[in-house]
C-alpha cells in the first residue's frame, strides 16, 4: 500500500492506504478523527464535510491520493478550544438534536462565512442546502449561521 | 378521559445513600422499580454499578452535583430535561450540576426504551421524588448540625438557610447526610416556584457535538476491533444459495469473510476495505416468497379496503343506519407509501463475543430486549452480557430493532474477534424496517345539516393501528363511529416509524374533515368544536383526548396564525391531532410560485403540559413538523420484484434547508404533568399543508408524497 503524507488540522500525518480510498475513511479509522461523519458516501448529504485550503468538500468523495500538500481541517480542528465564531453561534441556538449532522453543518456554514460574511437568508438557505438534517434542525442552523454572521462581521 | 399511570413507590424503597470515600455523597436510586434491600451505593465512584441502582447522584463536597444518567439520548433532549427534574427538586444552580451518561444495567432497568415520547412523562413523579428526598437528607442534616428542627430550614441554590440567617452549603452537610435514614414523605415544589423546569437549557452534550467528539456508536473502537460490512439477500423473500469469495478475500485490509444464515460479512480492519470486500462478493439467491412490487401492495390494500373482511376496534351506534338515512355521504380514500427511517448515523453495533463475556455496545433504543435476544441467540446466560449504549445520531423508531447488534453479536462469535458491523447508506436504506404502506377509507354521513355518522377503514402492511387509535378525535363526537381495520402480510419488514399509524392516519382524518366542512357548508374551525361540545364531560374512559384541550389549541392557533386574516396570495389550512398524550393544532401558510405551492410558515400550538425545558421542547416540535413536510411530501420507498427501489440520497429525497417554512410554535400554559413532544407534531401537518394546497389550488391531495401527485397549477397571464 502507498504511504501519503497529509496535513491535517496543522500536524503532518503519514499514512498508508488504497489509492481510492476516500479521505472520510482515512480521517476516521486511520487518523483517529471521528467528527466527520459517514452519511452516504456519494456527496448527497454533507456529514463528511471538511476543508480543503479553506474550502468546503466532501471528504466521502475525495481520494486520500488527491491530497497531498493540502491543508485538510476536520471539526476537531476547526477552532483550539470549540470556540470559531460559528460553534459559539451553533452553542447559543442550540442547534442540534441528535448531533449527527452537525459537525458537517458547521463546517460547511464556516467555509461559506469566510467567503461571504454578508449573507442574505436566501444565500444561506443555498449555501447549506447540500447538508441534509433528518432531525430537520433547519430552522435553527439558518439563525445560527446568522448569528455567526454578526459575530464575525 | 386521559389515563395517567399513577406510581406508587416509598421513598425507601428506591433510594440508597452513601459516604464516598474521596469526599461527598452518592445517592443511587432506581426509577420505576425497587432496590434490593440489602444494596448500598459504592463508596468508590469507579464502582458504579447499574445492575444495583439505574442512576446516582453525587453531591461533592463543594456542592457540586453530577447525576450519572444511564437515558441515552436519541435526539429528543431527555438527557438534558430528565436531569432538570432531579435539580429542581434538589434546589441546586443548573450551572453546578453536570450530567454523565452511565453504562447500562440491562437486567434490572428494563423500562429503560428511548422511545420517544413517554420518557419525560414517565420520569416526571419519580425524578421530582428523587430530588426532593436528597434535599430533604441534607436539610434535615443541617437542621441536626444547628440543633433545630428542619421545618425552620429553607433551600436555595444549593446553600440551606435557617430562621436566624444561618448558612451552610450542601457540600458541608454532605457527610452527615449520607448518614442519615432516608425521609419517607417529602414535599415537591409547587410548579409557580420552579426555577429551572419551563426555563431554556441547553442540551448538555453541546460542546462534545460542535467540536466532533466521538458520541456515536460509529465512533466507538477498541484495539485490534474488525469492521464487518454484511451482504443481504437484495430482495425480500430470497434466501442464499452459494457465494463466491475470492475477489473479496482479494481486497486489500479485508481479513476474514463468514457466512451466517442467508447473509455474508466481509470483516475488514477498516470499513473502507470491508465495504469494498462487499462490493465484489458474487453470490446467488433464490427466491423462496412471493417477490412483492409497490403496485401489487396497492392491488391487495384496495382490494382489502373494498371488501367486508374487517375487524371492529370501535363501534358506536349503527353507521349502516345513519348512511342509509344520509341526505348526502362524503367518502374519500388516502393512500401512503412505505417509509425508510433515515436516521442520519446508519445503522451499527459493536460486539465482542468471548468464551466468558459478551460485550455489546451502540446506538439502540431496546438495550434490554436486545441483550436478553443475544443471550438467547448465542445460547448463552443474560448475566454474562453487558450493554453500553451510545449517543444515537436519530431513531424515529428504527432502533427499536435490534437486528443489526444481533448481527454483530453473531458475526463476533464466529470471527473469535470484537466487530462492528457497519451498515452502508444502501444497506440501512434497503435492508430496513419501514413504515407500512396503509390505506384508508373514510366516509361521513350528513343529515339535515348535521354529521351523523363516520366510518373509517384502515388497510396496511403487516399489521394495524394500536388500540388506543381508535379512541382519538373524532371518537364520542359522533353518534354513530366506527373503526375498522385490516391487514395484507408481506415479507417486506415493517415496524414503528415516528409516531406509528398516527403519522398518515392524521393526514387521511384531517384532509378529510376539511373537506366534510366545505360539504356540509360549515366553517372547518367551528365543525371541530362544535363535535368537541359533545364529548365534554362523557363518561366514555375509552375516549383519548380532552376535548377541552383540543379546543384550547385549536384556540390558540386561529389567533397566533391570523387565521382567515391573511394578506393575498396566502393560503391557509388547518389541521387538529391528539396523540402520544398530546394536543396539537396546525395551520399551514403557502403561496405559489411558478405553479407550485411554497410552504413559507406553519404555526403550531401545543398542549404537552408543563414544558420542562423550553428550548429543547421548542426544537423537537419545530423538527418534527419539517421532518413530517419533508416525508409527507417527498418520501416513498417502492418496490419492484421485492427489491426497494431507493437506496441512497440521490434517489431518495429527504427535505432540505431551502424548502423549509418557518415554524412558530406556541405552548398552552398550564399545570399538568407533561407529555411527550417527540412525536405528536408530526401526524397534523400533512393535513395542513394538504388542506392549504387545497385552498391554493382548488386539488385535493388524497394521496403521498403529495409533490408527487401535484398537478402543477398552469401559470395564469
Ligand atoms: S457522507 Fe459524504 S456527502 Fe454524505
Ligand atoms: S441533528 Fe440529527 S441529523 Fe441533524
Amino acid at each position: 500500500m502507498p504511504t501519503y503524507n497529509l496535513k491535517i488540522n496543522g500536524k503532518l500525518q503519514s499514512v498508508e492506504a488504497d489509492s481510492d480510498t476516500p479521505l472520510l475513511w482515512v480521517l476516521r479509522d486511520q487518523v483517529n478523527l471521528v467528527g466527520t461523519k459517514y452519511g452516504c458516501g456519494i456527496a448527497q448529504c454533507g456529514a463528511c464535510t471538511v476543508h480543503v485550503n479553506g474550502n468546503a468538500v466532501r471528504s466521502c468523495s475525495l481520494l486520500v491520493s488527491s491530497l497531498q500538500g493540502m491543508e485538510i481541517t476536520t471539526i476537531e480542528g476547526l477552532s483550539e478550544n470549540g470556540n470559531h465564531p460559528v460553534q459559539e453561534a451553533w452553542k447559543e441556538i442550540d442547534v442540534p438534536q441528535c448531533g449527527y449532522c452537525q459537525a458537517g453543518q458547521i463546517m460547511t456554514a464556516s467555509a461559506f462565512l469566510n467567503n461571504n460574511p454578508n449573507p442574505t437568508k436566501s444565500e444561506i438557505r443555498t449555501a447549506m442546502q447540500g447538508n441534509i438534517c433528518r432531525c430537520a434542525t433547519y430552522n435553527n442552523i439558518e439563525k445560527a449561521v446568522e448569528v455567526a454572521a454578526n459575530k464575525l462581521s | 378521559m386521559e389515563t395517567t399511570k399513577k406510581i406508587n413507590f416509598s421513598r425507601r424503597s428506591f433510594l440508597q445513600t452513601s459516604a464516598l470515600a474521596s469526599g461527598g455523597m452518592l445517592i443511587g436510586f432506581n426509577l420505576f422499580t425497587a432496590c434490593k434491600e440489602d444494596i448500598k451505593p459504592p463508596i468508590d465512584l469507579s464502582l458504579l454499578d447499574y445492575n444495583d441502582f439505574n442512576a446516582f447522584i453525587k453531591i461533592s463536597d463543594e456542592g457540586k452535583v453530577t447525576i450519572f444518567s444511564p437515558n441515552p439520548e436519541i435526539g429528543q433532549g431527555v438527557k438534558t430535561s430528565m436531569p432538570m427534574l432531579i435539580a429542581e427538586e434538589l434546589d441546586v444552580a443548573w450551572d453546578d450540576v453536570n450530567v454523565v451518561q452511565g453504562a447500562l444495567d440491562t437486567k434490572n432497568y428494563t423500562r429503560q426504551v428511548a422511545g420517544g415520547s413517554q420518557s419525560l412523562r414517565q420520569g416526571w413523579e419519580p425524578l421530582r421524588q428523587t430530588g426532593a428526598t436528597a434535599r430533604q437528607m441534607l436539610v434535615n442534616a443541617a437542621a441536626a448540625k444547628w440543633g433545630i428542627s428542619p421545618s425552620e430550614c429553607k433551600t436555595k441554590n444549593g446553600i440551606i438557610i435557617n430562621s436566624n440567617g444561618d448558612k451552610l452549603g450542601y457540600g458541608e452537610v454532605v457527610k452527615e447526610a449520607a448518614l442519615l435514614e432516608v425521609p419517607e414523605n417529602v414535599t415537591l415544589k409547587d410548579p409557580k416556584d420552579f426555577t429551572i423546569i419551563g426555563q431554556g437549557k441547553s442540551n448538555v452534550d453541546i460542546d462534545e457535538i460542535i467540536t466532533g467528539k466521538p458520541l456515536f456508536g460509529l465512533d466507538y473502537k477498541v484495539d485490534g476491533m474488525l469492521y464487518a460490512s454484511v451482504l443481504r439477500p437484495p430482495a425480500f423473500g430470497q434466501k442464499l444459495v452459494s457465494f463466491d469469495d475470492t475477489n473479496a478475500r482479494n481486497v486489500n485490509g479485508v481479513t476474514d469473510v463468514i457466512k451466517f444464515g442467508d447473509k455474508i460479512a466481509v470483516l475488514a480492519t477498516s470499513t473502507w476495505s470491508a465495504m469494498k470486500g462487499k462490493k465484489v462478493l458474487k453470490a446467488e439467491w433464490n427466491q423462496e416468497s412471493k417477490a412483492e412490487s409497490t403496485a401489487f401492495h396497492d392491488e391487495q390494500l384496495l382490494s382489502i379496503l373494498n371488501g367486508n373482511k374487517f375487524d371492529t376496534r370501535r363501534k358506536d351506534g349503527d353507521v349502516k343506519k345513519a348512511f342509509s338515512e344520509a341526505d348526502t355521504i362524503l367518502e374519500r380514500t388516502y393512500e401512503a407509501p412505505f417509509l425508510p427511517h433515515n436516521c442520519m448515523e446508519p445503522m451499527n453495533f459493536f460486539a465482542n463475543v468471548t468464551t466468558n463475556k459478551i460485550e455489546l455496545v451502540g446506538p439502540i433504543q431496546t438495550p434490554a430486549g436486545t441483550a436478553a435476544s443475544v443471550a438467547k441467540m448465542l445460547g448463552r446466560d443474560e448475566s454474562e452480557v453487558t450493554l453500553e449504549m451510545t449517543r444515537m445520531g436519530g431513531g424515529f423508531g428504527r432502533r427499536l430493532y435490534g437486528d443489526f447488534a444481533m448481527e454483530a453479536a453473531e458475526v463476533s462469535h464466529l470471527a473469535k474477534k470484537p466487530v462492528k458491523v457497519v451498515f452502508s447508506r444502501e444497506d440501512d436504506m434497503a435492508d430496513g424496517i419501514y413504515r407500512p404502506a396503509s390505506k384508508y377509507k373514510i366516509a361521513a354521513s350528513i343529515k339535515d345539516g348535521k354529521l351523523t355518522g363516520y366510518h373509517l377503514k384502515e388497510a396496511a402492511i403487516n399489521g394495524n393501528m394500536y388500540g388506543l387509535i381508535p379512541n382519538f378525535f373524532p371518537a364520542g363526537a359522533i353518534e354513530n363511529y366506527q373503526v375498522d381495520t385490516a391487514n395484507y402480510q408481506s415479507n417486506i419488514t415493517t415496524g414503528a416509524w415516528r409516531a406509528p399509524y398516527t403519522n398518515f392516519l392524521a393526514s387521511a382524518e384531517q384532509s378529510f374533515f376539511d373537506e366534510l366542512a366545505e360539504t356540509m357548508q360549515v366553517d372547518r374551525i367551528q365543525l371541530h368544536k362544535d363535535l368537541l361540545q359533545n364529548v365534554k364531560g362523557t363518561t366514555d374512559e375509552q375516549i383519548q383526548y380532552s376535548p377541552e384541550r383540543l379546543e384550547g389549541v385549536i384556540d390558540l392557533v386561529v389567533e397566533k396564525s391570523n387565521w382567515g386574516k391573511t394578506p393575498e396570495g396566502v393560503y391557509q389550512g388547518f389541521a387538529v391531532y391528539y396523540c402520544h398524550n398530546t394536543h396539537v393544532a396546525e395551520v399551514a401558510d403557502i403561496q405559489m410560485e411558478n405553479g407550485y405551492p411554497v410552504i413559507k410558515k406553519v404555526t403550531c400550538a401545543v398542549d404537552c403540559g408543563i414544558v420542562v425545558n423550553p428550548l429543547g421542547a421548542k426544537n423537537q416540535v419545530v423538527g418534527g413538523i419539517i421532518d413530517g413536510i419533508g416525508h409527507m411530501l417527498y418520501g416513498e420507498l417502492n418496490f419492484e420484484d421485492g427489491v426497494p427501489q431507493s437506496n441512497n440520497f440521490n434517489t431518495y429525497q429527504l427535505i432540505r434547508i431551502h424548502q423549509t417554512p418557518q415554524v412558530d410554535v406556541h405552548f398552552v400554559k398550564n399545570d399538568i404533568a407533561p407529555t411527550g413532544l417527540g412525536e405528536p407534531a408530526l401526524p397534523p401537518v400533512g393535513a395542513a399543508v394538504a388542506n392549504a394546497i387545497y385552498a391554493a389550488t382548488g386539488q385535493r391531495l388524497l394521496k403521498q408524497p403529495y409533490m408527487k401527485y401535484y398537478q402543477p397549477k398552469a401559470i395564469i397571464g
